[in-house]
């Protein structure tokens, strides 16, 4: 009696849905897919022409003052980022760190905005919410499918599906931290004559800064994670190692690289954490 | 010209906002109108005006609706009816940029919990007002520390709010208020999150403050003592509504009706009534024309014991016992210098009756009262236990 109806053809809508967006789009996904494909080759290159000696002991002096010059972090940068160098794998560190590093980049620069847009509308925070629910609950490799509609293969879809994926705790967190400033906070701020803007800025940004900073947080780390992903569509890094052991099911190298990835999210996460701490004192 | 005219003014929060306000027309009281339309009243119909330089003090309960009065002076809350003036402009009508301007200029407002920014220094705490304003950062931290120096914290303009006790933080507040040089100093408990102790130090220090400054305050309090000690007028609220505004002692000797009484029936009345309120009309003799006959025969019709001196002008020149005039009049003495006595218990009219307590206790006369050491009345111990007992209907007049 389930069967009153023929099966509902959502896999066709979709599908037509992301060939039109694809053809209607394509004056804008093209520019994207080159131009901004060839800056991040460019960047990913660049980055990895930087000396590792040099790399190395850069991150290990940011790591010594970002900790209040403490020696944990520094060391552990200095053994890890020895280690995946020593294993050959320098080059493809790089390169995913790249992708980290834009891809969080414009997840906060997009996420922050809608955070805020959250915070000050009930309307956009109801049609918000189920948005980012949907972004983040839906498995990071359906995302994989549109992005190579959009943009073929390499960096550019890499970094979109990171996107998607990764941005939605740099909103929930910037909304959150908002609606968390105190009451009597936000008046006094009134109270004394604050445009707007000025209350914003001057007063629920700074408040929100640490909350703010842990979604940022959670975006960095999710990023790692669907750009390693990512690779599965062409995108290059240490993620490609994983996927090249995986098909030949070489053990040892899948676990050499997946532990390259292990030690440059502890730095990157360390960092952030301590970045937030640092803020908020 | 009052500072801040308040007329008629209502907040209802809620959905039905203009049924509720024609039931409380009809006289329907604050649960009734809960129960019919979902409002609650929150301020019903307030009036009162405010002079220049009054401290203006508005207490009632918690949920009596005076810190939601507070807010719709400077319109952090958004009146539903009513208009309030401040400096003869309506903030309740005017545009947002008016109103941002009145708030920059006009008024400042201190908070129950300081509401300080954690984030910034005290001085830039205190400058934030000014900040807003876009002064230039010379003048308004110029400006900044003399409001911090006014309060005391001069020498902790680096620290952060967290470093500092409640009371300090509060007087950041204060400065942070101070700083823009405000007519008109909203305060909504803004010592109640004190110690006790703290409490009474920062009540004395915006008294000090005030003689200085000339401010006009209005001071939002649940405590009657501090509204009473620092209150040139009080009103006090109920269910949104002002019950009655008065000074201090119009309140506690003429409560308007049984709340009041009920609320000022706990008051400690020693701190608030003074001399003035118990002092009686005093028997006397004028030395320039009285002798001990005179002096002993207004003590035998008045059934005293002993008598306060005065010149003609009623300036005080001591009292003399029945005792040395009874023997004064039978060594034959015509002169009430050789009995006169002049270590007389003296108070100032204002003086709290409970500081009065000692100087009775040891006195066998009656303590005078004087004003420039002119006689204006005297208590006796009756009067005393009498107003303590809240028979506060002693007569004044002197």
């Amino acid at each position: 009696m389930l069967d009153f109806m023929p099966e509902i053809p959502i896999a066709q809508w979709v599908s037509d849905l992301t060939a039109t967006i694809t053809d209607t789009f394509s004056f804008l996904f093209e520019p994207i897919k080159n131009q901004f494909g060839d800056f991040m080759e460019f960047f990913a290159d660049k980055l990895a022409e930087v000396p590792a000696i040099i790399v190395i002991i850069l991150v290990a002096v940011l790591a010594f003052f970002v900790t209040g010059k403490k020696f944990g972090l520094a060391a552990f940068s200095v053994v890890g980022l020895w280690l995946i160098y020593n294993q050959g794998l320098w080059e493809q560190l790089m390169n995913t760190f790249a992708l980290v590093l834009i891809a969080s980049l414009l997840s906060v620069i997009i996420g922050v905005p809608f955070g805020i847009l959250m915070s000050k509308s009930k309307t956009a925070e109801t049609i918000i919410t189920p948005i980012l629910d949907f972004m983040q609950t839906m498995p990071a490799f359906v995302y994989l499918i549109p992005a190579v509609a959009f943009f073929s293969i390499g960096m550019v879809p890499g970094i979109f599906a990171s996107l998607i994926f990764a941005t939605p705790p740099t909103v929930r967190f910037t909304n959150l931290g908002i609606r968390q400033v105190s009451e009597e906070l936000v008046e006094a701020s009134e109270a004394f004559g604050s445009t707007g803007s000025q209350k914003l800025f001057k007063v629920e940004l700074p408040m929100a800064k640490s909350t703010i900073m842990a979604g940022i947080n959670q975006t960095v780390m999710l990023s790692l994670s669907m750009v390693v992903i990512a690779s599965m569509i062409g995108a290059p890094g240490l993620g490609r190692d994983v996927l090249s052991a995986l098909q030949r099911a070489q053990v040892g190298t899948g676990f050499v690289a997946g532990m390259g990835i292990v030690i440059l999210a502890i730095i990157i996460d360390r960092f952030t954490q301590n970045l937030n701490k640092g803020k908020a004192e | 010209m009052p500072v801040i005219k308040v007329e008629g003014l209502s907040k209802v929060f809620g959905k039905n906002t203009k049924e509720s306000l024609k039931l409380l027309d009809q006289g329907m009281k604050k649960e009734e109108i809960l129960k019919k339309t979902g409002d609650t009243v929150g301020v019903n119909r307030v009036s009162f005006e405010v002079e220049q330089g009054e401290v203006f003090v508005i207490m009632g309960l918690s949920g009596s609706g005076k810190s939601t009065l507070v807010r719709l002076i400077n319109r952090l809350i958004e009146p539903t009816e009513g208009s309030v003036l401040v400096g003869g402009e309506n903030l309740a009508t005017m545009n947002k940029d008016n109103l941002r301007r009145v708030r920059r200029e006009k008024l400042s407002m201190v908070f129950q919990k300081f509401a300080l920014f954690p984030f910034r220094t005290i001085l830039e705490n205190a400058e934030f007002g000014l900040e807003i304003q876009g002064i230039d950062k010379d003048e308004r931290s110029k400006k900044a520390k003399e409001a911090l120096e006014l309060v005391g914290l001069g020498n902790y303009i680096n620290q952060y709010p967290g470093q500092l006790s409640g009371g300090m933080q509060q007087r950041v507040g204060l400065a942070r208020a101070l700083a823009n040089d405000p007519e008109v100093l909203l305060m909504d408990e803004a010592f109640s999150a004190l110690d006790p102790l703290i409490r009474k130090d920062m009540q004395d220090e915006l008294m000090d403050l005030q003689d200085k400054m000339k401010k006009t305050i209005v001071f939002i309090t649940h405590d009657l003592d501090e509204a009473l000690r620092i209150g040139d007028r009080i009103a006090l609220m109920k269910d949104g509504s002002i019950v009655q505004i008065g000074t201090p002692e119009e309140i506690l000797v003429n409560p308007a009706n049984d709340y009041v009484e009920k609320f000022v029936e706990d008051v400690d009345r020693s701190k608030v009534l003074t001399a003035e309120h118990i002092m009686k009309r005093p028997e006397t003799v004028n030395i320039e024309k009285h002798g001990p006959r005179v002096a002993l025969e207004r003590m035998r019709e008045e059934g005293l014991s002993s008598i306060y001196v005065i010149d003609g002008k009623r300036n005080l020149k001591g009292y003399v016992t029945a005792d040395d005039a009874s023997e004064a009049r039978k060594k034959e003495i015509r002169d009430l210098n050789e009995i006169l006595k002049t270590d007389v218990p003296t108070v100032e009219r204002e003086k709290p009756m409970q500081e009065i307590f000692d100087i009775i206790h040891d006195t066998p006369v009656p303590v005078a009262v004087v004003e420039d050491n002119k006689l204006q009345g005297i208590i006796v111990r009756g009067a005393v236990i009498a107003a303590l007992a809240g028979e506060s209907e002693v007569e004044a007049d002197a």
